[in-house]
């Protein structure tokens, strides 16, 4: 609640609305305790005086009776029929979402298409013709406000709900043996709930609105009860000799939907999870960077990273996701960098280019040399220009990567468009030839595909040629066939490894599978906490880890060929970046560790085959 | 004696595009007739591409969709179809992702609490003794009780996704895919306690899984979906070290292997399922295939042993 609330007042104008809307509710609830005058007793000798005269401190309407008790009291009744009209659309239409939503099919298609020819109407006939048969009345009006408001609710809800519906734990709660209805009352509305409240804040401006606007009408609440829309009604004869009976329920109703939005909107951003991040600001075009200095060049290289941190600033944590990171990537080779999650593998990949998201995501420290260039704290300009066309990417899950709604050849002839000045057949012919490169049959008519009528596969080898576009020397693949079958896995990374060869490409290879690194990669480094542990050739590091996480980790992945077997396991977790012990980060988890690995920092010692440990397995 | 899980001919097809009157616009047929069995105490391993038919065959087992047709016997007993609940008490199911097979909004004692409840009517002191039980079974420390999901690793989630299978005390365990959300270092935390609680508990498993290593290394036989159909069955220590359908070989040369270079790249994807090939299903992708592959399905028989193959033209060992 505490943290609601604090979220809430970090957005000023939300802040602003639960103050002004808090004041009027205040005093709408004092209203009967309110030293006021009687709201319907006439004066009709003291008509339409003005504000601040004696004894009317805003004035009396046409028939002498004082405006500021008139305005209360409708304030009171205006608020409560508006809540009232939000609470019954929103349980209402909620009902009718969840179960639409839940049981689908035929009892989804008969309740929506119901609620569409609801929506057919527009809202305010829609209001006038149910008032008209109930008759006019206040509380007839809330009813017309009421249902004209649930299709909103219905329609949104309904969405959520499917999404809930078909996930994991529904099942679950079926295979315990919890009937429907069970289900829906306690595994689906909890999660609905939040939803429903902040559609209800976003709309409760509207239906006191609408209220406003069918009293206005005469429609609502009957003289001489006051409510603010019938105010305005009675006050619009007179809207030129005496403004003021206009205008004091108009800047009330005014400051109420105003308020009642304001606080409305900042009751989403806080209760959207998305948003509760800190995801509300777009991430900037390049990640922050506070760095003191740029380190010294250990050595050359196409890519060379020494000592990169890269952390997030959540609140008040700090995670260090990379931690003095140094590797070197020379041209052609291919090196893999790998770590499980959460190791600041993918974070030490998304830096160089500076696409690690900001906020939360700062470069604290280190250098990232493209052909000696400095890349950190670089101008967003030259980032652009390298990106894509000297250091390109290729992401896990192409159906994300790719525009949904664009055709892949068109994708691709802007991905060629963007870093050089051809023309349109000629970038169409080159995306072709791209297509073609990758072994995409039938390149020309793929080119006209959408992403979603292609296979993951063939969506991976699409995003390939996205990297090859404008020929660049480096490609970060990061977990490019993690989510691919094994047979698909294996034509990507045979189609990686000819296209690096034939084209001399570097690639800095990122993954969770030593099979994959022994298979494609030269050199591989091993990540662990945001720190490399070891590093070196490939089959090196693989037939003699020096490292105790290597090799243990090595000995957990089961290998196929070798029949059954009880697994070799690491017990504990890995640390968390924000609270990582002071030494060496395995330390916690590993059988060899005494008190000097946990006391300080440990470097990473070695030169072609390096290992962060004071009593390495092997001798490197 | 019985088998423990005993499957005849089991189907199931999906109707696309469905009209509010008249017959669907297409069939597309997920599981072709299967027929299996499992013993008592035996774990049978599943893999399979995506679209294979694996989690349609899950989903059918533990009743969670009717099959089109075809049987499910659980000790020899038919299973009706109409309660969940009678398959729950039997036959039980871990997530393949163990965060979201956790409701979000409530603790872990009501999670685990729902199927000692519904299923075997426990309340009172009894419940929390077995809440203690399981918990202790699945090494988890007993103040997780009051926390909610998300504080949760993927690790730990699994583990109270297994503890509120075991609660309804199954006799078999279905596992779609459950260690492929988690790291290599917990995965093998993960298997290592499945392998006991067969042990101790006497299950019977279902492992499904599209990691070739992983099934090898928990399962006594491997039976190898391709297509919605089985295509291969054996003995675990056999049917990847000498595969007999040629679709096995290419899995089986396909997993990146420390120290073999890149092989199996072999093109080809898997064929329209609106419009199903005539005969082998794998025939285009297959160096082996004749005009009988083209024309005939071939039946699941045995090759040598306890090996079957649904391949005209089986693979020497």
């Amino acid at each position: 609640m505490s943290l609601f609330l604090r979220l809430l007042f970090r957005n000023k104008l939300a802040g602003f609305g639960a103050v002004v809307l808090g004041l009027i509710v205040v005093l709408a609830l004092l209203t009967p305790i309110l030293p006021l005058h009687p709201p319907n007793e006439t004066n009709t000798a003291n008509r339409f005086l003005r504000p601040l005269s004696d004894g009317h401190l805003l004035g009396t309407d046409h028939l002498g009776r004082d405006l500021l008790s008139r305005l209360m009291w409708g304030t009171r009744l205006s608020l409560a029929v508006g809540f009232a009209a939000a609470l019954v659309a929103g349980l209402l239409g909620a009902t009718i979402g969840v179960i639409a939503g839940y049981f689908g099919g035929r009892t989804d298609n008969v309740t929506m298409r119901g609620i569409d020819m609801l929506m057919a109407f527009p809202y305010i006939l829609l209001a006038l013709a149910i008032v008209a048969v109930l008759g006019p009345g206040l509380f007839n009006a809330l009813v017309a406000v009421a249902v004209v408001n649930i299709p909103f609710f219905a329609r949104n809800i309904r969405g959520v709900t499917v999404g809930i519906a078909h996930r994991e734990f529904i099942d679950a709660a079926r295979l315990a043996g919890m009937g429907n209805t069970r289900i829906l009352l306690t595994e689906v509305v909890p999660n609905i709930v939040p939803v429903v409240v902040i559609a209800m804040s976003t709309t409760i401006g509207w239906m006191i609105l609408e209220t406003a606007g069918l009293s206005f009408l005469g429609l609502g609440s009957q003289p001489p009860q006051a409510d603010l829309g019938s105010m305005l009604g009675e006050a619009r004869a007179a809207l030129i000799t005496a403004p003021h009976t206009s205008i004091v329920p108009g800047v009330m109703i005014l400051l109420i939907v105003m308020s009642v939005n304001l606080l409305g909107d900042g009751i989403r951003d806080a209760l959207d999870p998305r948003l509760r991040s800190g995801a509300l600001s777009r991430p900037m075009a390049a990640t922050r960077v506070k760095r003191a200095e740029a380190p010294a060049p250990k050595g050359d290289g196409l890519l060379r990273i020494d000592a990169l941190e890269t952390q997030f600033h959540v609140g008040p944590r700090i995670y260090r996701a990379v931690n003095r990171v140094s590797l070197q990537l020379d041209p052609g080779e291919c090196l893999g960098l790998i770590g499980e999650s959460g190791s600041g593998k993918s974070v030490t990949a998304l830096s160089v280019m500076g696409l690690v998201a900001s906020p939360p995501g700062v470069i604290t420290g280190g250098a990232i040399r493209l052909n000696g260039q400095d890349l950190i704290g670089a101008p967003y300009e030259l980032l652009r220009s390298l990106r894509g066309r000297k250091v390109a990417y290729i992401f896990q899950d192409p159906l994300s990567t790719l525009h949904p709604l664009y055709r892949i050849g068109d994708q691709l002839i802007e991905a060629i468009r963007v870093h050089e000045p051809v023309s349109h057949a000629e970038a169409h012919r080159r995306a072709i030839k791209l297509l073609e490169d990758v072994r995409i049959p039938n390149a020309a008519q793929r080119a006209r595909a959408y992403p979603h009528e292609m296979s993951g596969g063939m969506r991976q080898r699409v995003g390939i040629a996205m990297a090859l576009a404008n020929d660049p020397e480096i490609i970060i693949a990061d977990e490019p066939t993690t989510a691919l079958d094994v047979t698909v896995q294996a034509q990507i990374l045979a189609l990686l490894d000819d296209l690096r060869r034939s084209r001399g490409l570097a690639i800095l290879f990122i993954t969770h599978d030593f099979g994959v690194v022994a298979q494609l990669c030269d050199r591989v480094a091993v990540m662990y906490g945001g720190r490399i542990v070891e590093a070196g050739p490939t089959p090196k590091v693989l037939a003699a880890p020096a490292h105790p996480y290597t090799k243990r980790l090595i000995a957990c992945v089961p290998e196929l060929g070798a029949g059954r077997r009880a697994l070799a396991a690491i017990p504990g977790l890995p640390p968390a970046v924000d609270d990582l012990p002071p030494g060496c980060a395995f330390a916690p988890r590993c059988e060899k560790a005494r008190d000097s690995c946990r006391a300080g920092e440990i470097a990473l010692d070695g030169d072609a085959r390096q290992v962060r440990c004071l009593f390495p397995e092997v001798t490197p | 004696m019985t088998p423990a899980l005993k499957t005849t001919d089991l189907t199931r097809s999906f109707d696309i595009g469905k009209r509010l009157f008249g017959p669907p616009r297409a069939r597309v047929h997920a599981v072709n007739p299967m027929s299996f069995e499992v013993p008592t105490g035996e774990t049978l391993g599943i893999v399979g591409e995506s679209g294979c038919g694996k989690s349609t065959l899950a989903r059918m087992l533990v009743g969670l969709l009717p099959p089109t047709s075809g049987q499910i016997e659980i000790e020899g007993r038919a299973l009706d179809r109409a309660d969940p609940a009678a398959f729950g008490r039997l036959i039980q199911y871990v997530f393949q992702d163990p965060v979201s097979s956790l409701n979000p909004r409530k603790t872990i004692r009501q999670i685990i609490e729902a199927p000692l409840r519904n299923l075997h009517g426990m309340h009172g002191p009894a419940l929390d003794a077995r809440i203690a039980e399981l918990f202790d079974a699945v090494n988890l420390r007993p103040e997780f009780l009051s926390r909610y999901p998300h504080e949760f690793s993927g690790g730990q989630a699994q583990r109270i996704g297994i503890a509120r299978a075991l609660a309804a005390s199954p006799r078999i365990l279905i596992l779609d895919e459950p260690v492929s959300a988690l790291d290599v270092s917990v995965q093998a935390q993960v298997l290592n306690l499945l392998a006991e609680l067969k042990v101790k508990l006497n299950l019977t498993y279902l492992f499904i899984s599209h990691d070739l290593a992983v099934v090898e290394a928990v399962s006594d036989r491997i039976a190898v979906l391709y297509f919605g159909s089985l295509v291969e069955s054996g003995p675990a220590e056999k049917v990847f070290a000498t595969p007999r359908h040629p679709y096995t070989k290419l899995l089986a040369d396909s997993a990146p292997v420390v120290g073999r270079p890149l092989g199996g790249a072999q093109s080809g994807e898997l064929p329209d399922p609106l419009n199903p090939p005539l005969g082998c299903a794998f025939a285009t992708r297959c160096p082996r295939a004749s005009d009988l592959c083209k024309r005939a399905i071939p039946e699941l028989r045995v090759v040598e042993g306890d090996q079957f193959a649904a391949c005209h033209h089986p693979l020497a060992p």
